[in-house]
């Protein structure tokens, strides 16, 4: 049995890692963060939002990810002119415990000096932040997310469902879990909706995948790329039934969205399609954007399936990449770091292949690194959205 | 080419995901012109496919749902013989179109003939 131990914050959530978050408050100032991080690129990721228009949203993502428990110190890249409330967001992160500054580039004196002032905070910090003491962790815990991206027609039959075998332990063990991606369920919610706790959170859960149908319609096409009908998938309810496997056979505890932190252990669907008019665009633009939605969310790492291959890593959470498509391994297995291919080319059992999901997510908590986390995969993606908040039903006492 | 064993329903390289689905899932390539046991018969593939294709497990008629996880995954174009490539050329969503780069049809098949 592997033990747990984690860094204990203000709000009484742990992290697996202790990193330090550089985070920009518009483009205009994301080469400076980039370059402030990048001798230190293993300890400091840089995340951050792009716009230069205000969105509450995006300022509540913000605040989330770098109050994140596997956050233990953020550094705000401000360009000056921008919208972005970054008074707002050093407050929150301030009241959260964590050294935070901000370093705004027009009053810093541009980018050289603004660089240099940046790589000396980190340093300081980084020497705080290596006498953090490690307190113990129960599975109970963790908050483990799940994706799938770069899909095919092996990801439902192996990927995916030993996915949902990991997650039915890691639910049976007291974690909280969240699969999302409504958008990839469209075809799937009479089932699901059978497995909500209450017939008002079945309600909830149909209601955002109809959410779901209706905005892909307006944008004219699904959550569906070239590579997945290359790969053998043909619709887009094909493709949900065999992401949907991902949830594994549990109850559904409760529906959340981007931000929402599960309340207690369970299994979560996030609704991740924006409320209202179509207005900002696609849901998801890749498959970073919902990592790091989860992330906001809490989770702690990511179980990412792929048939296709996809090499991704994240800012700040590990990524666990589980190969549904055996051939797609044997090209990448630098990149993976479980193979599920091996229940259809070698007769491996889900169950088996689910149990050593479940195995890696303790070790990776322990602190064992990821392929992508390894090779220094720190993919971040944030783009604008609208949500209004969830109501009654979505989280069942 | 491999004997066919006449002992086995179906080719093992064709798996049945449910009992009520029309499709199979191909878990190796197949080629074009190999002679695959189907449902107890012998079908010749017109058209070879990748890992993760569909062939149709019976005949299937224009219109009729297309069955996979013991679910409607989509809905036939046109008439599909047994033993055929079940994907976008033939099969239209229920909800959302599915969009494909030109060519990709192609790739997933292994018939050389569609390759631009």
């Amino acid at each position: 049995m592997t033990k747990l131990t984690g860094y204990l914050r203000q709000d009484g959530r742990k992290g697996i890692r202790n990193r330090i978050a550089v985070a920009y408050l518009v483009e205009c100032a994301h080469h400076v963060a980039r370059e402030i991080a990048w001798p230190r690129r293993t300890d400091a990721h840089v995340i951050g939002f792009p716009g230069c228009y205000p969105n509450d949203y995006a300022q509540k993502m913000m605040e989330r990810l770098c109050t994140h428990p596997n956050v233990g110190a953020v550094l705000l890249v401000s360009l000056g002119c921008e919208s972005f409330n970054r008074f707002k967001l050093e407050e929150v992160i301030r009241a959260s415990g964590r050294p935070v500054d901000t370093l705004v580039i027009q009053r810093a004196g541009g980018t050289a000096a603004t660089i240099a002032r940046g790589q000396a905070w980190i340093e300081e910090t980084l020497v705080k932040l290596g006498a953090a003491e490690r307190v113990p962790m129960d599975i109970s815990d963790l908050v483990v997310g799940t994706v799938c991206g770069g899909s095919d027609g092996t990801s439902g039959i192996s990927g995916n469902p030993a996915a949902g075998s990991a997650f039915d332990r890691l639910v049976e063990a007291g974690a909280a879990c969240i699969f999302e991606e409504t958008g990839e369920l469209i075809g799937c919610e009479a089932i699901m909706a059978e497995r909500a706790v209450t017939p008002d959170l079945a309600v909830e859960l149909r209601r955002s995948v109809a959410k779901a149908a209706r905005y892909y319609e307006t944008l004219g096409y699904g959550s569906f790329a070239a590579g997945n009908a290359e790969g053998g998938l043909t619709t887009i309810e094909e493709k949900s039934l065999g992401a949907y496997a991902k949830s594994g056979q549990s109850q559904i505890s409760g529906l959340i969205k981007p931000g929402d932190i599960p309340p207690r252990g369970g299994l979560y669907l996030m609704d991740v399609v924006p409320d209202g008019e179509v207005r900002f665009g696609f849901p998801n633009i890749s498959d970073n954007a919902e990592i790091v939605e989860m992330m906001a969310s809490g989770a702690h790492m990511t179980l990412f399936v792929t048939g296709r291959g996809s090499v991704v890593g994240s800012a700040l959470a590990p990524v666990i990449k589980i190969a549904a498509n055996p051939e797609m391994y044997a090209r990448l297995t630098a990149d993976m770091d479980v193979n599920a291919g091996r229940i259809i080319d070698e007769g491996a059992s889900v169950d088996e292949v689910g149990q050593e999901i479940y195995d890696l997510v303790l070790q990776v908590a322990a602190g064992q690194q990821t392929s992508s986390e390894a090779m220094g995969h720190a993919e971040f993606i944030l783009t604008y959205k609208s949500f209004e908040p969830i109501g009654p039903a979505c989280l069942p006492a | 080419m491999t004997e066919i064993d006449t002992r086995i329903d179906t080719d093992r390289r064709l798996l049945l995901l449910a009992p009520e689905d029309n499709v199979v899932v191909a878990r190796a390539p197949v080629a074009t012109g190999e002679k695959v046991r189907l449902e107890g018969r012998i079908v010749t593939l017109t058209s070879g496919i990748s890992m993760g294709h569909k062939l149709a497990r019976r005949p299937i008629a224009a219109g009729e749902p297309i069955v996979k996880y013991g679910a409607v995954i989509g809905t036939a174009t046109e008439a599909i013989p047994q033993g055929a490539h079940v994907h976008i050329h033939n099969v239209k969503s229920n909800y959302t179109a599915t969009i494909s780069l030109d060519g990709a049809e192609a790739e997933g098949s292994n018939d050389t003939r569609k390759r631009p």
